[in-house]
């Protein structure tokens, strides 16, 4: 453990500013977003807009620092292996789609709606950890015991 | 719900500049989902800076309830096995499509990934899907 001891503060200081992000977008309300969602009724489209701003930003961010050899504070980049769009993925993103339909929560914000004692996220929080241990540590040995020689 | 393009699109843009700063100093994609879950293996050599993210969004929670109330929207109505339902659905779901809002719908977006743009599309559709189903065919739902 002999990473810079700056690392650990602007690891703070960025889930700060992401969490502000998070409020000050309406993220952190899930009427907001449940009404975002609700394309048949009184549609909200303020979603579409944090999409925008985030995305945008951090694409001028990634393509800044594109030609780095490696983070200013770690020793390399870590990118996720792109691999092909299959089952999995898509059936991960229904289940998902549903939850967050029915609740109006994901997980960044129902973090911080759990740090400021929402009601709804005390209830949801746990449950999603639950949903996370119960893929990683039944469903994923299940179905790799089923097919040993996927990845 | 009032439409605040203008509060959205800065808040975004926040959350955009926080993820761009993660990459530009630890090299890590800001994917919520596989901060919390792999928070929870006890190996990891970059466990402590999970935990601290972690605690990072709870903790700014906390101080923005305090500085600012009126951000967190009204009490929803919903009930405990909604809720429970839901989280179960939305942890299960982002573990096994590898991602959520934030690491697919804003980070592999803007890497222009091909499964981010598909999980994006996928959770969006079948989210409004969810909400067209419950508030406008079942009687009685919120």
């Amino acid at each position: 453990m002999t990473a810079p001891g700056g690392r650990r503060w602007l690891a703070i200081a960025y889930c700060l500013l992401f969490a502000v992000g998070l409020a000050v977008s309406g993220m952190v309300q899930p009427e907001k977003v449940t009404a975002f969602l609700d394309v048949l009724g009184d549609w909200d489209a303020s979603l579409a807009f944090v999409m925008v701003g985030a995305i945008g930003v951090y694409a001028v961010g990634r393509r800044f620092v594109k030609a780095w050899p490696r983070p200013l504070l770690a020793p390399a980049f870590s990118n996720p292996t792109p691999t092909r769009i299959d089952g999995r993925l898509i059936a991960g993103a229904i289940l998902f789609g549903v939850g967050w339909g029915l609740a109006g929560f994901c997980p960044g914000p129902a973090l911080v709606a759990l740090g400021a004692g929402t009601r709804a996220a005390l209830w949801f929080v746990p449950a999603m950890v639950a949903g996370m241990l119960l893929h990683d540590r039944v469903w994923a040995k299940v179905a790799r015991r089923r097919a040993p020689s996927d990845r | 719900m009032t439409f605040t393009p203008l509060a959205s699109l800065v808040g975004g843009a926040l959350i955009g500049l926080s993820a761009a700063l993660l990459w530009a100093t630890h090299g890590r994609i800001a994917g919520i989902t596989g901060i919390v879950a792999e928070s929870f293996r006890r190996s990891g050599d970059d466990l402590e800076w999970r935990l601290l993210f972690l605690a990072g969004l709870v903790g700014g929670g906390r101080l923005l309830v305090w500085a600012w109330p009126a951000a967190f929207g009204a009490r929803t109505p919903r009930g405990v096995a909604v809720l429970v339902i839901a989280g179960l659905l939305v942890g299960f779901g982002t573990r096994l499509g590898n991602g959520c809002t934030s690491g697919h719908g804003v980070c592999g977006i803007a890497r222009r990934s091909p499964r981010s743009i598909a999980a994006t599309a996928v959770f969006v559709l079948v989210g409004m899907a969810t909400v067209g189903i419950g508030r406008h065919l079942l009687v009685g739902a919120p």
